[in-house]
């Protein structure tokens, strides 16, 4: 499991006050009893800590923590070349 | 039409946390002002405050505690508190408990989640922070207590929130009291929190220059009809009630507070801030009319007793163009000097002060009394709580832009 996957799964941990041991890459939204709201939050939290936006478009169609690691890398990766200006 | 009785309290207070504990303090008369502690205070004038001191919200919340701004955490706790001190079970969809349907839930509050309010626009205006925690609306919105309220209890009758500044929770009670007595709920659960305890809120307050100052002896900084008054306290707080029709509490044996049995409610339509004489006359008198009460049966009023120039010299004035000949006969107190102004949950911890009072036949003081104004010459029982037969009272609420609600209450034979 590499960093940035484990570090996906303890924010969902920490805010869903969850074990950690309980989320797996492949675990859907549905089987860890997160709703849409629990969904924005978590989003929130990962936005902060990694000072970047994840557009609505991408966070509304998250339903598993694969898909949450998936737009992260992404939109880190987008942001790794030069810096956006908005 | 039944009768409406009280068959449960639950309170949170600079006084104390239980409605034993808060009577022990005013029946003592036991100041719970103290020095402010929950916001930064070197840029505070006034140095003073009402804070509810043991409150620990992980106590009673697991997870949805991100959901609840502090005031609406206090509303949530109060229900669960007077539920259990009524006799039902903590979820009314439970067995054995009433229609779900027919359980109301009113509650007043003035600010709403201001605390969450400043915490999010301070990040947003002084940190240039580029979102918003995601919770900000839920926690924000004034009916957050209503609806947290309903979703922790199981109540799905009418339900909704009542903002009318210092008066909310008064107007919730007697709009929960007119559901009841009309028929249209068996129960309501009905009061109101606040917890405004914000470095905004207290420099809006200092701006309108009537805060009281500490000067050294914060406890008695609030001192109502006194001839040194020096305006307000800031607190926060909530209480709230298990409101029931008669046939009900009585089929089921329980313990009954006393008989909510007026409401009285007007606007002065004058000034945003100055109080007005018949605005609060007309409502005190709407509500001894509703509950029967002629100026005779009268024993105790808990005043709105801000601790202001203005308000406590024109409630005297109200009270006395009332009353007549019976003023003063009347064991009147501000109960404020010692929890504080709670702001839309003042009306309700007085209502539960006066249930306190009439459960234990004593007046509870005005403290920090000093020397009399003759601009407030009723007998506002200074310093000392007074043993006395109380046959019913009346607990006051005037609001800043003229709105005011007063609640009667009968003991009930």
């Amino acid at each position: 499991m590499d960093a940035l996957t484990q570090d996906v799964i303890s924010i969902i941990a920490r805010e869903q006050r969850v074990p950690a041991e309980s989320i797996s890459p492949e675990s859907t939204f549905e089987q860890l009893k997160i709703d849409s709201l629990d969904g924005v939050n978590i989003v929130f939290a990962l936005e902060e800590k990694y000072n970047l936006t994840i557009p609505d478009e991408i966070a509304r169609e998250m339903k598993s923590v694969r898909q949450v690691i998936d737009a992260l890398r992404q939109q880190l990766n987008a942001t790794a070349s030069p810096a956006p200006t908005s | 039409m039944e009768k409406v009785v009280i068959t449960g309290m639950g309170v949170l207070s600079a006084c104390g946390s239980t409605p034993a504990a808060l009577w022990a303090s005013l029946a003592a008369g036991r100041s719970g002002l103290g020095p402010v502690t929950r916001v930064e205070s070197s840029r505070l004038q006034t140095g003073v405050c009402g804070e509810v001191r043991d409150f620990q919200p992980e106590q009673h919340f697991g997870k949805e505690v991100d959901f609840l701004d502090r005031f609406a955490q206090f509303a949530v706790v109060c229900a669960r508190a007077a539920l259990a001190d009524a006799g039902w079970p903590r979820r009314l969809d439970a067995n054995g408990g009433p229609p779900p349907h027919r359980v109301a839930v009113i509650t007043g509050t003035a600010l709403g989640g201001v605390e969450s309010e400043d915490q999010g626009f301070h990040q947003l205006y002084a940190r240039q922070a580029t979102r918003l925690h995601p919770f900000s609306i839920p926690r924000m919105m004034f009916n957050a207590g209503t609806s947290h309220i309903t979703m922790d209890t199981g109540a799905r009758g009418i339900s909704f929130a009542v903002s009318t500044a210092c008066a909310s929770s008064t107007h919730a009670l007697g709009e929960a009291w007119r559901m009841v007595r009309h028929g249209l709920a068996d129960i309501a659960l009905a009061g109101g929190s606040d917890a405004p305890l914000t470095l905004g809120v207290f420099k809006a307050w200092e701006a309108m220059r009537v805060m009281a100052p500490a000067n050294g002896n914060p406890a008695a900084a609030c001192r109502p009809f006194s001839a040194d008054r020096a305006g307000l306290v800031l607190a926060e707080g909530a209480a709230i009630f298990v409101l029931e029709r008669e046939s009900l509490a009585r089929q089921r044996g329980a313990r009954i507070y006393g008989e909510l049995a007026g409401y009285g409610a007007s606007a002065d339509a004058g000034h945003i801030t100055q109080p007005s004489v018949e605005g609060p006359l007309h409502a005190m008198r709407q509500a001894m009319e509703s509950a029967g009460l002629a100026a005779e049966d009268l024993d105790y009023i808990n005043a709105h007793g801000t601790g202001t120039k203005l308000n406590d010299a024109t409630e005297t004035t109200a009270i006395r163009q009332l009353l007549g000949a019976q003023a003063d006969r009347v064991s009147v107190s501000s109960t404020k000097s010692m929890h504080g102004h709670a702001m839309g949950a003042s009306g309700a911890l007085e209502l539960a002060v006066s249930l306190l009072a009439l459960q234990n036949q004593v007046a509870p003081p005005t403290a920090n009394f000093t020397r009399p104004d003759p601009a407030c010459d009723l007998d506002v029982t200074p310093n000392q709580a007074r043993p006395r037969p109380i046959r019913a009272l009346l607990s006051n609420s005037f609001a800043f832009g003229g709105l005011n609600a007063v609640l009667a209450v009968k003991a009930y034979r």
